[in-house]
């Protein structure tokens, strides 16, 4: 047994070692990218497990299928909205006859530090019918993983993981047990719980239904689900980082409250129903979405009077804190200096100095200025920070990949000079059929793929292919050579990267445009591995 | 025993390097430690703030609540007095001096160092000459690190300690020059 200080995100990847794991796929996102980052650490240090970044994260999701159906355990990781890209492979293979252990790790980012929503992924286990675990600290997130690997096994269905930014990105010490051997490579036993077509999947889909009754009877025994009887007027149903705030509080509580936390899923209906018979009131804390409360409200009326987001004593939206949950607890806030922050002037996040894409939007904006119609659809990744002032160019943000084909859809409704504006990983993941689609269709649309080399948002991670290829790939796909550029992403090309991309746009057609410039970011990371290798 | 910190300061300038020197000499003293870390968008360039709980027991939230930090230690004076809401009326409000301007509206500087020294207990830290004497520009971040020493519930000791642990892989120039802006940060 060992003690290291490490993030949520980082438990659970020595977790997943520990439990036996022989490869991991993922895609980067905040909050989750330290998972694989971990494992690539370890990987380096030991040659083990195979741990892969992927193009998205259904090819990564997809991967880890494989591994699966050669019945070794498998560890897939990304962010709450990875798992929408993901959900065709991820609803299916909870079909499937699982073997050798599934388990996704998914961060979710209540808050929004880094994100463009705040979904709750245990929405999707739920969708699909598979367990879910959410542990509260770090020691949990490496506990876990063992547990979830052999439910896996034992049930044959994948195993979801959802964890929180303040879990992933927190630090704290946990004690280590021994490492499990990896499972021997053994074929999917029946080739015919792996085939979902629809004769067979009627199959898969009523025997998964029946699964559902084994995870319920685990979920009402496990130890993860743990119920205390004490006050008769009200009970405490916490679920995942809930319990910590509401042990936080703890000192000033005038009530031992009845209490019962949730740390694994399907619902223990059996034990919420003894919570409630035993309590008035219930009150219940959970990151996220209101899913438990919304689950005890149904729409009949009822006797239990209960008290959550969708009361309204807890925010609806946002992370918990220790704080928000006070009144609903009866405290009054904490005593603070009286100072007033909120004149203070706001620091969001920006462009680093001398980041290639401050050059590139220049000159968009530039010739934008210009021009009485057009767009600028942008991406996910560090460009969309271009959005704030001063550079205030991308005009919409919606999701991987959706500049190109929003772009497309724009123009082909008869809109004038449409941009697309995307970096070179946010093309490898889900960009690329996007650029299929308008070839295909010859759409008039300017497409700008900025290409630093790495995925920088995420801390600089390696594009998935060599970004140069890029240029070859539109070539193949059918874009006329005349209008595929490749220029620098740099200030002293100003005048004539504005005339090319003027040229361009009066083009009735597909323009690939590709400003070429490392991040600065991922070279100084470069040069630090660099001096530490030599 | 429990000491609740609140870190801040612009994405780039070490906050994190503060959070891990003191909680590694926590972890040195067998406390029980911790740390809320910012990673992804907030790091370029934006505000961060880190929550650092030590405690001779269990900590249950990562989060300090507010009103109940024992210390605000700041890398900027601007974001010192952004977080000042997580302070408890008797804690100590540490910040360097200097400010960093990325922002086209930063306030006037001397009357941030004034909403500073109204603050009961606060200290304004020049890093920049401690940086210097240490002849490490980039030790700003310990020189702050020196700063907190003589209010954390930490030896200087274990502070030395975990810096070496950390720098280690920088070579011995490096850990000696973070050693004495430390030093020189602890003695103001
Ligand atoms: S990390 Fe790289 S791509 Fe992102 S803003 Fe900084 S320089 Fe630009």
């Amino acid at each position: 047994m060992e003690t290291y200080a490490l993030l949520g995100d980082e438990a659970i990847a020595l977790g997943a070692v520990d439990a036996g794991i022989s490869a991991a796929y993922g895609y980067p996102g905040t909050p989750s990218t330290e998972i694989m980052e971990y494992l690539q650490h370890i990987n380096k240090e030991t040659g083990k497990p195979l741990a892969r970044w992927s193009a998205n994260e259904k090819t990564a999701y997809e991967e880890a299928l494989g591994t699966s159906f050669y019945g070794k355990r498998v560890l897939v990781t990304m962010k709450h909205v990875g798992l929408n890209v993901a959900a065709d492979a991820f609803m299916n293979s909870a079909l499937l006859d699982i073997r050798g252990g599934l388990v996704l790790a998914i961060a979710d980012d209540p808050g929004m530090h880094s994100s463009q929503n705040e979904q709750d992924s245990r929405y999707y286990a739920d969708f699909a019918h598979i367990p879910c675990f959410e542990p509260f600290n770090q020691q949990e997130a490496y506990d876990v993983m063992s547990e979830a690997f052999e439910l896996s096994e034992k049930l044959h269905v994948p195993v979801m993981i959802r964890l929180v930014t303040r879990l992933s990105h927190s630090r704290a010490a946990i004690k280590t047990s021994p490492r499990k051997p990896e499972n021997p490579g053994i074929k999917a036993p029946d080739v015919k719980q792996w085939m979902l077509l629809p004769a067979l999947a009627r199959k898969q889909w009523h025997q998964l239904l029946g699964k559902d009754v084994q995870m319920k009877q685990f979920s009402e025994t496990s130890s993860w689900n743990s119920l205390e009887l004490n006050s008769k007027s009200v009970g405490v149903i916490t679920s995942g980082l809930g319990k910590n705030y509401f042990l936080e509080n703890s000192s000033e509580y005038t009530e031992n409250y009845s209490h019962l936390h949730i740390g694994c899923y399907p619902l223990p209906t059996d034990r919420i129903n003894k919570l409630a018979s035993h309590c008035e009131t219930l009150i219940v804390v959970e990151e996220g979405e209101p899913l438990i409360e919304k689950q005890l409200r149904g729409i009949l009326p009822q006797s239990t009077n209960i008290k959550g987001k969708l009361s309204g004593d807890i925010p609806r939206e946002g992370e918990l804190t220790p704080d928000t949950i006070r009144s609903v607890f009866g405290l009054s806030p904490k005593e603070q200096i009286t100072f007033d922050s909120s004149e203070l002037p706001g620091r969001p996040p920006q462009l680093c100095k001398g980041c290639p894409h401050d050059d590139t939007y220049k000159f968009i904006k530039e010739v934008v200025s210009e021009l009485s119609e057009s767009a600028v659809m942008s991406d996910i990744g560090c460009y969309a920070l271009g959005a704030l002032p001063p550079l205030q160019v991308p005009e919409t943000i919606v999701c991987m990949g959706a500049s190109i084909t929003m772009a497309k859809g724009a123009a082909e409704a008869g809109m004038d000079n449409v941009m697309a504006v995307l970096g070179d990983s946010t093309f490898f993941h889900s960009g690329l059929t996007g650029l299929v689609d308008c070839v295909a269709d010859n759409a008039s649309v300017t497409i700008l793929v900025l290409d630093n080399s790495t995925v920088g948002m995420t801390g600089g991670q390696e594009t998935i292919l060599p970004s140069d290829r890029i240029k070859q790939i539109a070539l193949g796909i059918g874009v006329h050579p005349d209008h595929i550029h490749v220029i620098d992403a740099h200030k002293k090309d100003h005048e004539q990267n504005v005339q090319l991309l003027k040229d361009e746009l009066a083009y009735k057609g597909v323009s690939l445009i590709i400003p070429v410039r490392e991040c600065i970011e991922y070279f100084r990371k470069k040069k630090r591995t660099e001096k530490k290798e030599n | 025993m429990k000491y609740d910190i609140i870190l801040c300061g612009v994405g780039g300038q070490g906050v994190l390097s503060v959070a891990a020197a003191i909680a590694t000499a926590a972890g040195i003293e067998d406390l029980h430690v911790r740390q809320s870390e910012v990673h992804g968008m907030a790091q370029r360039g934006g505000a961060v703030l880190s929550h650092l709980r030590i405690s001779d027991s269990e900590i249950y939230s990562d989060l300090v609540p507010q009103g109940s930090a024992d210390m605000v230690l700041s890398m900027e004076p601007l974001e010192s007095l952004r977080y000042i809401s997580f302070l408890k009326p008797e804690g100590v409000l540490i910040s360097a001096q200097e400010p960093f301007i990325n922002i086209s509206n930063y306030p006037e500087l001397s009357s941030i160092h004034d909403q500073i020294s109204k603050i009961d207990n606060s200290v304004l830290v020049n890093t920049e000459k401690i940086a210097k004497a240490a002849q490490n520009p980039r030790a700003a971040n310990m020189a702050i690190v020196g700063a907190a020493g003589k209010y954390l519930p930490v030896k200087m000791e274990s502070l030395h300690k975990a810096v070496s642990i950390l720098f280690k892989n920088k070579g011995e120039d490096i850990v000696k020059k973070n050693l004495s802006a430390i030093d020189l940060g602890g003695a103001i």
